[in-house]
């Protein structure tokens, strides 16, 4: 079960995320979106949305780079373990409950607010709500951590990711006896990759930063020929 | 030079009689549908007023349009590109459905449905939004109608900018007009430019701007980039939409819903060559007064071989060449300068223009010294303040609103003489700079309307770009939802389970 939960299911939610994500870009372009509520009720938005967003990037960045970097990088470079985990849990936790706060905003606007009610959907709701769950392990997890400071175990996520995405087998076995609350949050984690194309999570896809390098403001479209300008 | 060529509208507010069958008839083409109640692609508001959405015209307020820095660079007045990027988890300056209305409808079942009662059954209004019973309406799209409310909240009207207001609120001295507005189709369009997707477009073939439904994300600056906030945030299916000045009609020859409808015949329709190289020059005029003039400098005069050749060259047809030569848009705004753009101070180059209205002469003017100039009244003795006119329409140089309404009071006093004493006075027309041809040109098109006067509208030639083979079997025009009904059914990705009722079916 151990082996199924870590080392095999992780393939099977990237794989929709991928697959799945692929298919809704190609065959359903109008539904991809932001889902913005903002025009139906502006109260609690701007500073939810706004410390949610900016909480939540800090993370999504801070999981990748901490997870994803090969160890012998920061042994290199000349950071401890120890130090990698302290800078972990202080960005991490800042972050976390940065999110936290701006999240319980907004899934209390989108719970009371009859507009925002009325116009969510279940999908709206349930990703909503997996996040904050998966915010409150994840600050949870800063408890364990601060219980050993060596980074002795941040260690072996680090290669229980590096492990799967390389393809190595006995990912799983990587992590067999870390805390509880660290195997919950990996599995809720790998469980909102896979939903992630079934929600409107997928509108961070599309960060716009094409925007930036689209010469000048404005876009016309020509159907005298074929290329636009 | 390179030529392009736009479908141009103008508005003759003289003859507006504010029955709002542009509305009602827009509405009932476009607008029907959920998450879209409350917006309205053509609105009609009574001025003075603060309109639809309230106080639209303040852009202290709602930060839409362009504005010139101080290095002298032309940017959208709620920020650069960064700024825009950066406001993007919540946008500050996006107006909130309260600030048009809270869509509603009446709970008309219950007058049939109600148990015999001793008090007559009402139906009484609920939200379209939560579906819960609005126990008072605040706000509707149209609630100042021929001046509802008191004048202290109206006079709030961005127009009165510098202009002595207090007398205007006493019954002697009232005046009002309708102003029916649509999107502007503008040049220089501020929302396509505060668009982070780039799904906002303007087409090259005959200017209209529009949103590409499957590009779109719904990150809602072009809601406040556009300063007519004639954008509308779609809050059911989460994009945005605006006016598409019918472009399925117009592609085909025939006007918008709106002017096809219009009993007053105001709405004129025809073709403008333009200098796509001016564009940024003209909207970056340092002075806002000159705006107005920088825009007609960059119309292209039709007549002008130089000119034919050039948009031959840039592949405008021959039959929109044409067009243009005999567009009504070019008549009004280049020949007799009766049309005006709506607040060019906004920088956005808009392509929807309006002849200001005349008024009656002021009771206090006729009590003895009205200001009469020969036989024609002083403009500046009507009823609503020339100030006023040039607020809304020229950036507040109220020379150019003079010569026009001088023109149309000299167009009636002509033609006044002409049917009724049977003199052709030609002096009359020399004093406002026209000839008795002109006058009697402007008098056709002007006052009789006649339809074919109104539109020219050459077709698309999409013949020339498209294989007929390539479209067999498509679905025609749809919402840019593949070949679906617009909103999406069920599906595995997020759609909405909600039947859409067509028109076909309700009725």
């Amino acid at each position: 079960m151990h082996n199924f939960l870590f080392g095999i299911y992780p393939y099977i939610a990237l794989t929709v995320l991928l697959v799945g994500t692929i298919a809704r870009y190609e065959t359903d372009p109008f539904t991809w979106k932001t889902s913005s509520s903002q025009l139906l009720r502006r109260r609690q938005l701007v500073i939810g949305s706004v410390l949610f967003h900016v909480g939540v990037l800090v993370i999504f960045l801070g999981h990748l780079v901490g997870l994803l970097t090969p160890i012998w990088i920061f042994d290199a470079l000349g950071i401890s373990h120890g130090a990698k985990q302290l800078l972990a849990v202080v960005a991490g936790g800042i972050a976390g409950v940065m999110a936290l706060i701006g999240g319980a905003m907004l899934f209390h606007r989108r719970w009371t607010d009859p507009r925002i009610r009325k116009t969510s959907s279940f999908g709206d709701i349930a990703i909503l709500a997996l996040l904050l769950a998966q915010l409150c392990l994840g600050i949870g997890t800063i408890f364990v951590s601060l219980q050993h400071l060596d980074g002795h175990e941040m260690t072996r996520f680090m290669s229980w990711a590096q492990m799967i995405f390389t393809f190595r087998s006995g990912a799983a076995d990587q992590i067999a006896d870390v805390a509880l609350v660290f195997k919950l949050h990996l599995l809720l984690g790998l469980t909102i990759f896979l939903v992630f194309p079934f929600t409107r999570l997928v509108h961070m896809l599309s960060v716009p930063l094409r925007y930036v390098l689209r010469p000048g403001y404005q876009i016309v479209r020509s159907r005298r020929r074929p290329s636009v300008e | 030079m390179k030529v392009r060529a736009q479908i141009g509208m103008v508005l003759n507010l003289d003859k507006c009689i504010g029955c709002h069958t542009c509305s009602v008839t827009c509405k009932n083409v476009w607008t029907t549908r959920e998450g879209v109640e409350y917006a309205w692609f053509n609105n009609v508001e009574t001025k003075p007023g603060l309109g639809y959405p309230t106080d639209w015209e303040n852009q202290k307020r709602w930060n839409g349009g362009w504005v010139r820095t101080k290095s002298g660079k032309l940017q959208p007045k709620q920020g650069g590109k960064f700024r825009i990027l950066a406001n993007i988890f919540a946008n500050p300056d996006l107006p909130e459905i309260d600030d048009y209305y809270e869509p509603f409808d009446f709970d008309h079942d219950h007058l049939k449905s109600a148990p015999e009662m001793q008090a007559f059954p009402t139906a009484r209004p609920y939200s379209k939004i939560t579906g819960d019973r609005i126990e008072k309406i605040e706000k509707g799209p149209n609630w100042e109608e021929i001046l509802g409310g008191e004048f202290a909240k109206r006079s709030e009207d961005y127009n009165f900018e510098g202009i002595q207001k207090a007398i205007y609120g006493e019954y002697e001295n009232t005046f009002m007009m309708y102003l029916p507005r649509l999107c502007e189709h503008c040049l220089n369009p501020a929302c396509a430019a505060s668009c982070p997707s780039g799904a906002i477009y303007k087409r090259e073939e005959d200017g209209i701007v529009l949103i590409d439904q499957e590009k779109c994300r719904g990150w809602r600056m072009c809601v406040s980039g556009c300063p007519y906030k004639k954008v509308y945030y779609n809050w059911s299916t989460g994009k945005s939409e605006k006016c598409t000045l019918c472009y399925p009609r117009i592609e085909s020859g025939n006007p918008t819903v709106c002017s096809e409808t219009c009993v007053g015949r105001i709405r004129y329709l025809g073709v403008m060559l333009y200098d796509a190289d001016k564009i940024a020059e003209a909207a970056n005029t340092p002075e806002t007064t000159d705006l107005y003039d920088a825009q007609l400098g960059v119309f292209l005069d039709p007549s002008d071989p130089e000119v034919i050749a050039a948009a031959r060259r840039d592949g405008v047809p021959e039959d929109w060449i044409k067009g243009a030569q005999e567009s009504p848009i070019w008549k009004m705004a280049m020949d007799w300068k009766v049309a005006f753009p709506l607040h060019p101070e906004y920088r956005t180059l808009p392509m929807v223009w309006y002849i200001p209205p005349l008024s009656p002469i002021q009771n206090a003017a006729a009590g003895g010294a009205i200001g009469v100039d020969g036989d024609m009244p002083d403009v500046r003795s009507l009823r609503i303040p020339v100030k006023y006119l040039a607020n809304m329409l020229t950036a507040g140089d109220e020379a150019p609103v003079v010569t026009a309404l001088e023109r149309m009071l000299a167009m009636r006093a002509y033609m006044r003489a002409k049917t009724i004493d049977g003199v052709i006075d030609e002096g009359l027309a020399q004093r406002v700079g026209l000839t008795g041809a002109m006058i009697e040109d402007m008098y056709k098109i002007m006052a009789l309307a006649d339809y074919e006067d109104r539109f020219v509208i050459p077709t698309t030639h999409r013949e020339q770009v498209e294989e007929a083979y390539d479209i067999k079997s498509g679905c025609g025009f749809t919402d840019g939802n593949g070949c679906s009904t617009g909103i999406s059914k069920g599906n595995l990705f997020g759609g909405k389970k909600r039947p859409l009722k067509m028109p076909t079916e309700a009725m």
